[in-house]
C-alpha cells in the first residue's frame, strides 16, 4: 500500500469516527468501560500472584524431618529417593548437629542456654526445594509414603488458599470481561454501521470504478481500531491515577509493612498498557469487521 | 473483445434472466442494447460488471474467459470498463473535479498523473470552467458529462452507460450523446442500454434487441423498432 493511500485510509476513518461523535463517545465509553473492569481485576491479580511469588521464594521448601537412629547409608538413600521424586528442585541435608547450631544462631545471646543440653533433641532433616509451588502437594504426598521420614513441614494452606482466591478472582472476572468486551463489540459494529450507510452512495461508486475490497474496507478498520484505541487510552489513565492513589493510601496506613507485597503503580503501568492497547484495538478491529461482514457487500 | 458463448443467468427460486446467449462485440463498437423492461437488459449489463456470475455459458473479455473469475480478480476487471448511470451517482460533497480524481485516486494512481488526467478528461466533456462547482450547481446534463469524466478517467477499453439521457430533455441528451460518440471515435467501445427511439434511429449504430431473456435481433445499422 502506498502511503499516500495510508494516508486517505487514516483521513477517511477521523472521517467517520467525527461524523457520527454520539456513537463513537458511545463506543469509546463501552471500550473504557470493559478495560476498566479488566484493571480492576488484573491490578489484584497481579497483585495476588506477586504476593503468591514472594510467598514461593519463602515456602517454596519443606523440612523432612527423619526417623531417629538411622544408618549413615539409609540416611543417603532416602536423599537420593527424594531427589529422584518429580516436581523437586534439589535437596539439601541438615544433620541434628547442623540444626542445633542453627536454632544457637537464632536464639543469638540465649544461645549458650542451648549447650547445656546433653542430648541433641533435634532430628536429622532434610529441606527438599520445589521446582514450582503449584506441585508442592503431590510432592509431599510422595514424601510422606518414603520409610524413615518422620514428619513433613510445609506451608502449603496459606499458599493454597492465596492461589485459589487469585483464581476465583481470574475465573470470575474473566467471566465479566468477555460479557463486557461482547457489548462493546456490539455497540462498535452498530457505529460502524452508521458511517457504512452514510457513505454508502461512495462504497457504490468504488466498486464500480475497480477498488479492492481491502481499499474499501481499511477506513472502517481504521474507525474501530481508533475508537477501540482512544477507549484503552482513557482505561489506562484511569486505572493508573485510581491505582496510584490506592497503593499510596494502602502505604500510608501500613507503612512499608504492606506495601512491600504491593506492586507499584509504575509498575503496574508497564505489566498492563500494552495488554490494554491491545485488546482495545483489536475490540475495535473486531466490531468493524462483524459490521462489513453484515453490510459491505464488496 | 467481448464475446458471449451460449450465456444464461437464472436467478434464485428459477427465474430465468437470460438464456442462451450469443454475441461478439468487437474493440472500438458502439452498441445500443434495446428492448422493453425486465427483458434481460440490466442482466446482460450486471454479468458485463461481474455483479452477477452467469450460471451457464463463457464470457470472453480482453481475450481473457471471466467466466469463474475470483471475487478478489473482480476489482481488477471493472478498472477495464467504465459506467454511467441514469441518475449520474456523484458525491454531493465533492466538487467536480474532486468526483473525477476519486476514480483515479481509489485504484491509487500517482498524484502527479491525477493532476494531468483529469483537467484533460474535463475538457474533453466540455467542463474545464466547472472543475471547482458542486454537483447541485450544475444542471443534468453538465452532472452526466461529470460522470462520463469520471467513467473515462482511467482509460477503459469499454463503457457501459445504463439508461444515460433517461433523466434528461432532449437537447442534453444529443449533448451527452455527442460526448459518447466523440469517446467513442478515440477508440473506446461503448455499450448503452436505452429506451430513447430517436438517438437510435437516427445515430444508426448495432442494435441488440433482448426480449424475454435472448437476444431477438442484432442489426449492424439498426433502428430502435418499438413505439414507446
Amino acid at each position: 500500500m502506498k502511503i499516500k493511500t495510508m494516508g486517505y485510509m487514516v483521513k477517511q476513518g477521523f472521517v467517520g469516527l467525527w461524523r457520527n461523535r454520539g456513537m463513537s463517545i458511545a463506543s469509546i465509553g463501552s471500550v473504557t468501560a470493559s478495560l476498566l473492569v479488566l484493571g480492576v481485576i488484573i491490578t489484584l491479580v497481579i497483585n495476588m500472584n506477586n504476593i503468591a511469588l514472594m510467598g514461593q521464594s519463602q515456602f517454596d521448601n519443606i523440612q523432612v524431618y527423619l526417623e531417629e537412629k538411622l544408618e549413615n547409608d539409609e540416611i543417603d538413600s532416602i536423599g537420593t529417593e527424594l531427589e529422584s521424586i518429580e516436581g523437586v528442585a534439589y535437596v539439601e541435608y541438615e544433620s541434628q548437629d547442623d540444626a542445633l547450631e542453627k536454632m544457637k544462631e537464632s536464639w543469638g545471646e540465649q544461645g549458650y542456654l542451648l549447650d547445656t543440653l546433653e542430648n541433641n533433641p533435634l532430628p536429622n532433616s532434610y529441606i527438599v526445594y520445589f521446582e514450582e509451588l503449584e506441585a508442592s502437594q503431590t510432592v509431599v504426598h510422595n514424601i510422606q509414603g518414603i520409610s524413615g521420614v518422620d514428619e513433613v513441614r510445609y506451608y502449603q494452606d496459606v499458599i493454597d488458599n492465596l492461589i485459589n482466591i487469585a483464581d476465583f478472582v481470574q475465573l470470575t472476572g474473566l467471566f465479566l470481561i468477555a460479557i463486557l468486551g461482547l457489548i462493546a463489540v456490539f455497540i462498535i459494529s452498530n457505529t460502524i454501521k452508521i458511517t457504512l450507510n452514510a457513505r454508502k452512495q461512495e462504497i457504490t461508486i468504488m466498486k464500480y470504478v475497480g477498488a479492492t475490497n481491502w481499499f474499501i474496507r481499511w477506513p472502517f478498520v481504521i474507525e474501530g481500531m481508533f475508537l477501540g484505541l482512544i477507549g484503552a487510552l482513557f482505561a489506562l489513565t484511569i486505572v493508573y491515577f485510581a491505582y496510584e492513589y490506592a497503593y499510596n493510601l494502602v502505604y500510608a496506613r501500613f507503612y512499608a509493612l504492606f506495601a512491600e507485597y504491593i506492586v507499584p503503580a509504575d509498575a503496574m503501568l508497564q505489566q498492563i498498557s500494552l495488554m490494554f492497547v491491545v485488546l482495545g484495538i483489536g475490540v475495535g478491529v473486531l466490531g468493524s469487521l462483524i459490521s462489513m461482514r453484515k453490510h459491505l457487500k464488496v | 473483445m467481448i464475446e458471449f458463448q451460449n450465456v444464461g443467468k437464472t436467478y434464485r427460486h428459477e427465474v430465468v434472466a437470460l438464456k442462451d446467449i450469443n454475441i461478439k462485440i468487437d474493440k472500438g463498437e458502439f452498441v445500443f442494447l434495446v428492448g422493453p423492461s425486465g427483458a434481460g437488459k440490466s442482466t446482460f449489463i450486471k454479468l458485463l460488471l461481474h455483479e452477477e456470475k452467469a450460471t451457464s455459458g463463457k464470457i470472453i473479455m480482453n481475450d481473457q474467459d471471466i467466466t469463474g473469475v475470483s471475487n478478489r480478480n473482480i476489482p481488477l476487471l471493472r478498472r477495464s470498463i467504465g459506467v454511467i448511470f441514469q441518475d449520474f451517482r456523484l458525491l454531493p460533497n465533492k466538487t467536480v473535479y474532486e468526483n473525477v480524481a476519486f476514480a483515479m485516486e481509489i485504484v491509487e494512481a500517482k498524484s502527479r498523473d491525477i493532476r494531468r488526467q483529469v483537467p484533460m478528461v474535463l475538457g474533453l466533456v466540455g467542463l474545464s470552467d466547472k472543475a471547482k462547482k458542486y454537483p447541485n450547481e450544475l444542471s443534468g446534463g453538465e452532472m452526466q458529462r461529470v460522470s462520463i469524466a469520471r467513467s473515462i478517467i482511467n482509460n477503459p477499453s469499454i463503457v457501459i452507460a445504463d439508461e444515460p439521457t433517461g433523466n434528461l430533455d432532449p437537447d442534453t441528451a444529443w449533448e451527452i450523446m455527442r460526448v459518447l460518440r466523440h469517446i467513442n471515435q478515440r477508440g473506446t467501445t461503448i455499450i448503452m442500454a436505452t429506451h430513447a427511439k430517436d438517438i437510435v434511429d437516427i445515430m444508426e449504430q448495432r442494435v441488440i434487441a433482448i426480449e424475454k431473456g435472448t437476444v431477438i435481433r442484432d442489426d449492424k445499422k439498426g433502428v430502435y423498432g418499438y413505439e414507446d
